[in-house]
């Protein structure tokens, strides 16, 4: 299967391959593609459990799976993958495992950097979204420089979710809409000299929580994907993915393969209209 | 996609088919054996055991025994791992009565049939609460809606809860309530004050309602608290945020265990963006008015199969 060859390869049995996956991502291009499609990455214990591999190696394959489905999207022409990677709740697990995520997080960053990796070769844009300060302060240097690094390009979006959950997100974006709003001089209008009389419904709207956000630059997922058959969002992009379309394959993260990732793209093409008409409904009614 | 259970007549329980009450399918065929299977009443293996229709709360005292004799719960479920709060997104009403060529007034009486139904059940099963997704406030801006439409449609739904409070059902109502009519929200008002002492089930109906703007709503509360003083911005928790959204009228347990999404619609569509964090969800292919009493044990049967997490290990 091709998740077993990562590294850029240079023989013939590659390029026939990249040549019939532009083919097929031709043909699926004629249907509508999706803009943005969020993965919740589950499964790569059951993974190493399921192959009486050691704990932690679940994790390492999961990450080049990652790399795949990042190459096969941008190849599609997706332009912004968001993926689960950490939530603050895996912060209860053991200490042991909780420090060899960190450990291969800051690994895979790195890697992520280096010259060959796909980051480089199509231009990524990489985002972490979270509460970035609970992580250990290697872990959160190198996702700054991360961030800072692939600032500027202009290729597909990457956004890392570690040490997030939604509800997180949603109270900083609360928190900081509070403290921009009090910070700012009160200029009511209309007012006769009491202290409160500027309409208090007109203080916090929608638009001042969404744009408080981590994803605020980004539009909301055309799909979510969980893999490992569950069928819950696990406090993953609440707000976000109101209309998206909900997916629960059964293969495990790691045994993600193309061929799921064109099912998945094929099951929201053919409920496209509907989801196009719903979305235009709820633009009219915001 | 989630591997639906195929729960069928081998349960020991009765099923009511409220399509076999109805007009047949627009284009009307010969009907095979399959049509038969699929409108008749599927045998019980108990026939004595009956539940009680709303007409039974004229006799309290007959309908109490029945209770807790009909709170046994059908087979594959069990009491201990039954979910305590149900969410419910009754979705796919206008497109079963299209289906039999019926105008979708048809396919609304349909569902409240079917809800009433779904709230006996619950309240025999000791699910503690139930809440329905009635009208959200995307609806507004659908062709030919407007409060001529809303009117009959949810005046049926108050005096439904009316009727209901002598079942022992607590009835909360969430959403923005000010775009109904007037007398509509007398009488939402109306049903909660006169349920609020009631202890059996509680029933949230979310009207014009959206999750965003329920969250929005709490943020503006907090941000009130934060201009008076009594709150810092940097103190503000998800506690803070929790205590402001319209769920807490069931303190106890306002975030779904399960939330049930009929019709084969794959989506939240903004309703209990919050409360849905670790929410098991559970989304089948039936119309919500063909949503029995089988495809609401199927669903407690997934839920009962599912291992919650909360992000840890369990080992």
């Amino acid at each position: 299967m091709e998740k077993h060859d990562r590294k850029p390869e240079s023989n013939i049995f590659a390029s026939v391959w990249r040549f019939l996956r532009r083919c097929l991502f031709l043909v699926l291009s004629l249907g509508p593609m999706p803009n943005h499609i969020a993965f919740i990455m589950d499964g790569n214990r059951r993974y190493a459990k399921r192959r009486n591999a050691e704990e932690g190696s679940g994790h390492g394959v999961g990450f080049t799976t990652l790399t795949s489905i990042c190459q096969y999207c941008y190849e599609m022409g997706v332009k912004y993958v968001t993926v689960y990677a950490f939530s603050i709740d895996n912060f209860k697990r053991k200490p042991e495992e909780v420090q060899s995520l960190m450990d291969l997080m800051k690994e895979k960053i790195d890697e992520l950097l280096e010259e060959e990796s796909i980051v480089q070769k199509y231009g990524f844009r990489i985002n972490f979204w979270g509460s970035l300060d609970l992580l250990s302060e290697p872990v959160r240097l190198v996702a700054e420089k991360a961030m800072t690094h692939t600032a500027n390009n202009t290729g597909p979006v990457l956004s890392v979710c570690m040490a997030y959950t939604s509800t997180n997100e949603i109270m900083r974006a609360i928190k900081k809409s509070c403290a921009r709003k009090s910070s700012r001089p009160q200029g009511y209008v209309n007012c006769d000299g009491e202290s409160v009389c500027a309409d208090i419904n007109s203080y916090v709207t929608v638009a001042d929580v969404e744009e408080n956000l981590d994803t605020a630059d980004c539009p909301d997922p055309d799909i979510v994907i969980r893999t490992s058959g569950e069928t819950r969002l696990s406090n993953f992009l609440l707000w976000q993915t109101s209309l998206s379309h909900l997916q629960n394959p059964s293969p495990l993260w790691p045994e993600f393969s193309l061929r799921n990732l064109i099912w998945a793209i094929l099951e929201y093409q053919k409920i496209y209209p509907y989801l196009e008409a719903r979305r235009r409904l709820t633009k009219k009614e915001n | 996609m989630l591997p639906s259970l195929h729960l069928n007549s081998t349960l020991n329980c009765t099923t009511l088919n409220y399509s076999s009450t109805l007009l047949p399918l627009r284009g009307s065929r010969r009907r095979t054996r399959r049509d038969v299977a699929n409108e008749s009443l599927v045998p019980a293996a108990h026939p004595a055991r009956r539940y009680p229709s709303l007409s039974a709360s004229l006799a309290p005292a007959r309908e109490e025994e029945e209770r807790k004799e009909g709170a046994l719960l059908p087979p594959p479920l069990r009491p201990e791992t039954l979910p305590r709060h149900v969410a419910v997104i009754m979705d796919g009403n206008s497109r079963w009565a299209k289906a039999r060529g019926l105008p979708s007034s048809a396919g609304h009486e349909a569902g409240y049939r079917t809800l009433k139904k779904m709230v006996e059940l619950s309240c025999q099963w000791g699910i503690r609460a139930l809440t329905v997704f009635a009208f959200s406030s995307e609806n507004w801006t659908r062709p030919k809606v407007g409060s001529g439409f809303a009117s009959p449609y949810l005046e049926v739904a108050a005096n439904v809860c009316l009727v209901l409070y002598r079942e022992g059902i607590r009835v909360c109502i969430i959403g923005d309530s000010s775009e109904l009519s007037q007398s509509l929200q007398k009488l939402a008002k109306e049903v909660v004050d006169k349920t609020k002492n009631n202890t059996q089930i509680d029933l949230i109906v979310a009207i014009s309602y959206s999750g965003r703007k329920e969250i929005t709503q709490a943020c503006q509360n907090i941000a009130r608290k934060v201009k008076d003083g009594l709150l810092e911005p940097e103190d503000i928790t998800e506690s803070h945020i929790e205590e402001e959204l319209e769920t807490n009228c069931i303190p106890e347990f306002p975030n779904p265990d399960l939330l049930i999404r009929t019709s084969g619609e794959l989506r939240l569509s903004n309703f209990l963006l919050w409360q849905s964090a670790y929410t098991e969800l559970f989304f089948t292919n039936t119309y919500w008015p063909d949503f029995g009493e089988a495809e609401y044990v199927e669903a407690l049967t997934s839920f009962q199969n599912r291992q919650r997490r909360f992000g840890q290990r369990i080992n």
